[in-house]
């Protein structure tokens, strides 16, 4: 009951942040509101849009959620869902040839080794070397970018050598299609079961509840006889795959080839999206479905003012601020009434 | 093989953040938000001027809104002792999201290239190296020698101890973020002023993350930071050595150069004992 107080809360919030940027930007409030709600869910197609681009974002988002829950500050989703989404293209090119259903599959698990890897360097550095993931983590981004430009225009550019692009998987080895004319493919139900999975990690299995017990309290975790290192390896380890596999559906569902374009900044979204999902799986899927609205909304907001996708940066950039400010200084007041009651005791 | 006016003008837009956020650490916070304080800088210095006509009121805005970003900064880790690395993730999410929309509905989507007045220079050097030289200088001995740098170092070694004496520790951290969000803006401004002469989204490419890496690596010294700032400085003036030379190496790894760079001297130097021993714990006057 009081979870859902919570994201009752939470929800009239975002909605407010959303309010507070259109006025900050001078834009008429009701109208650009009724331009974005019509282009999020207006139509069929608004609603595709809506849940295409809601699913990276909760992928990356669960992503982040296993990382932060564990104490790493994985900053580094972009550069895991880029490596990943190579990764994917690596087999592409290697073994054009499998069947479709088996191609679709090798690639999205290469998605996944390819995302936990390149984690995996950052959780190493920071466990054994004490590099801060904080830092490592956004240099290796950039260096996933500039990997993925050489790559394109380099040993995976299409056969034709024209553009800076990857050869496009055949139809037949992207993810199912629900109509012909929407975008909308199976990823965002697989999003959706990763969502639960990852719930179901982290709140009823041993291996979940240590890498939150880590998280919360390393000195706790180690008292009980567990490394944290270990676990929190482990939890880069799990991020990391996550954002690549979102990298894997993004290409098997959408894009079909790999360009500079290929990440739309989704891992570094995804951050916000888990902050003000609470960082819990169930509360992911909720602020991923929001920004996915926002973004397809935008979209159709763009068409007719000036303002366009970045503006839902500074939604969310508002609204972490809002909740983390009103959380702490709730903390702060609550914690200032207490003290002259304990002194009476 | 390079000259020394360029490589230090190359070198000037991190060694500035990475002296501030220096300061900034050595008082015990951490300006994960230095990232968007130089793109705010890099945008606004630029807008500044555009519309004055003066490339000076150009780098005082660039110090404003650094300014301005870490008031905000201050307010959330240090009043309401907020988690650093959320605060300025939010704020590098705000600097992308604001100059990017302001951009493209003034400047257009395409972002055609402003001609906006320049920093002008003189022998080939301009003010704002001179500038960083004698920051340097003053920041070191600041740091070594005035009570006020013991109250700052404290304030990052031992905060408890800090109080003890006296002296505020939520002030001097304050301080410590408004230094790093001054210089962090004029690195920015500088940025665009000094070195691009126009405006880009996301120009600032990580350049506020990899000022950081370069306070770890110059061990929270001003001179040894600003030293291995001389190193980013240099592989991106290579690009264009290269360039110019027609040297066949891909493009891709020289401007990924500067981020192997730094991610190969932090896993050279490791964290180790140097880091002020509070850095970026909150501190709370009332435990």
């Amino acid at each position: 009951m009081r979870a859902l107080g919570r994201g009752a809360g939470m929800a009239v919030g975002l909605v407010l942040a959303l309010v507070i940027t259109l006025a900050l930007f001078g834009l008429p409030v009701g109208e650009s509101l009724r331009l974005i709600v019509d282009g999020a869910f207006g139509s069929e197609a608004g609603l595709s849009r809506t849940l295409v681009r809601m699913t990276p974002l909760l992928v990356t988002g669960l992503g982040m959620v296993i990382a932060w829950r564990a104490g790493m500050y994985n900053i580094g989703g972009e550069g895991q869902f880029v490596v990943g989404g190579l990764g994917g293209a690596l087999v592409f090119h290697l073994a054009p040839a499998l069947p479709p259903a088996l191609l679709n599959l090798a690639i999205l698990i290469a998605t996944i080794l390819g995302g936990a890897a390149y984690a995996g360097i950052a959780g190493w550095l920071e466990v054994k070397r004490g590099v801060p993931v904080v830092i490592s983590t956004i240099l290796l981004n950039f260096i996933a970018l500039q990997l993925l430009d050489w790559a394109v225009s380099g040993p995976l550019q299409e056969s034709k050598r024209q553009l800076p692009l990857t050869q496009a998987l055949p139809n037949e080895a992207m993810l199912q299609r629900f109509s012909r004319q929407t975008d909308l493919h199976s990823g965002a139900i697989l999003a959706v079961l990763v969502a639960l999975g990852v719930f179901g990690y982290l709140f009823w299995t041993r291996s979940g509840f240590r890498l939150r017990l880590t998280g919360a309290n390393p000195r706790a975790a180690r008292a009980s006889g567990h490394s944290p290192d270990a676990i929190r390896m482990r939890a880069m380890l799990l991020s990391g795959a996550l954002c690549g596999l979102a990298g894997g559906i993004e290409y098997t569902g959408i894009s079909g080839q790999l360009g500079m374009g290929f990440s739309q900044n989704w891992g570094f979204l995804a951050i916000p999206v888990a902050l003000l999902g609470g960082l819990h799986p169930i509360g992911v899927i909720g602020s991923s479905l929001y920004f996915g609205a926002l973004f397809a909304g935008t979209e159709n907001l763009a068409r007719f003012t000036k303002a366009g996708s970045t503006i839902v940066y500074v939604i969310q950039a508002v609204a972490v601020l809002g909740f983390v400010g009103l959380a702490a200084w709730l903390e702060d007041r609550a914690r200032k009434r207490a003290r002259p009651a304990e002194g009476e005791t | 093989m390079i000259d020394v006016a360029s490589l230090l003008i190359y070198t000037t837009p991190v060694a500035l953040a990475a002296l501030g956020e220096t300061i900034d650490e050595k008082a015990g916070s951490l300006n994960i938000g230095l990232e968007g304080t130089m793109l705010a800088g890099a945008f606004f210095g630029m807008a500044t001027s555009g519309a004055t006509g003066s490339a000076w009121l150009g780098l005082g805005a660039g110090i404003g809104v650094g300014l301005i970003l870490s008031l905000i900064q201050a307010l959330f880790t240090i009043r309401l002792a907020i988690d650093q690395v959320v605060v300025g993730t939010a704020l590098n999410l705000l600097a992308l999201g604001l100059t990017g929309t302001i951009f493209r509905a003034r400047y257009g989507e395409s972002g055609q290239l402003l001609s906006v007045p320049q920093v002008p220079r003189f022998a080939g050097i301009d003010p704002v190296v001179v500038a960083l030289l004698v920051l340097t200088v003053l920041a070191t001995w600041m740091l070594a020698r005035t009570r006020f740098g013991l109250a700052l170092r404290a304030a990052g070694e031992m905060p408890k101890a800090a109080e003890a004496a006296g002296f505020s520790v939520a002030r001097l951290r304050t301080i410590g973020l408004l230094v790093s969000g001054a210089l962090g803006g004029l690195a920015g401004a500088y940025l665009s002023l000094g070195i691009a002469g126009s405006f880009a989204e996301n120009m600032t490419v990580g350049r506020g993350f990899v000022a950081i890496a370069m306070v770890t690596f110059g061990r929270w010294n001003p001179l040894g930071v600003v030293g291995a700032s001389l190193l980013v400085g240099y592989a991106e003036s290579l690009q264009f050595l290269f360039q110019s030379r027609g040297i066949a190496v891909p493009h891709q790894l020289l401007i990924a150069l500067p981020y192997l760079l730094a991610l190969g001297v932090l896993v050279g130097v490791g964290r180790g004992t140097a880091s002020p021993a509070a850095l970026a714990i909150p501190f709370r006057r009332n435990g």
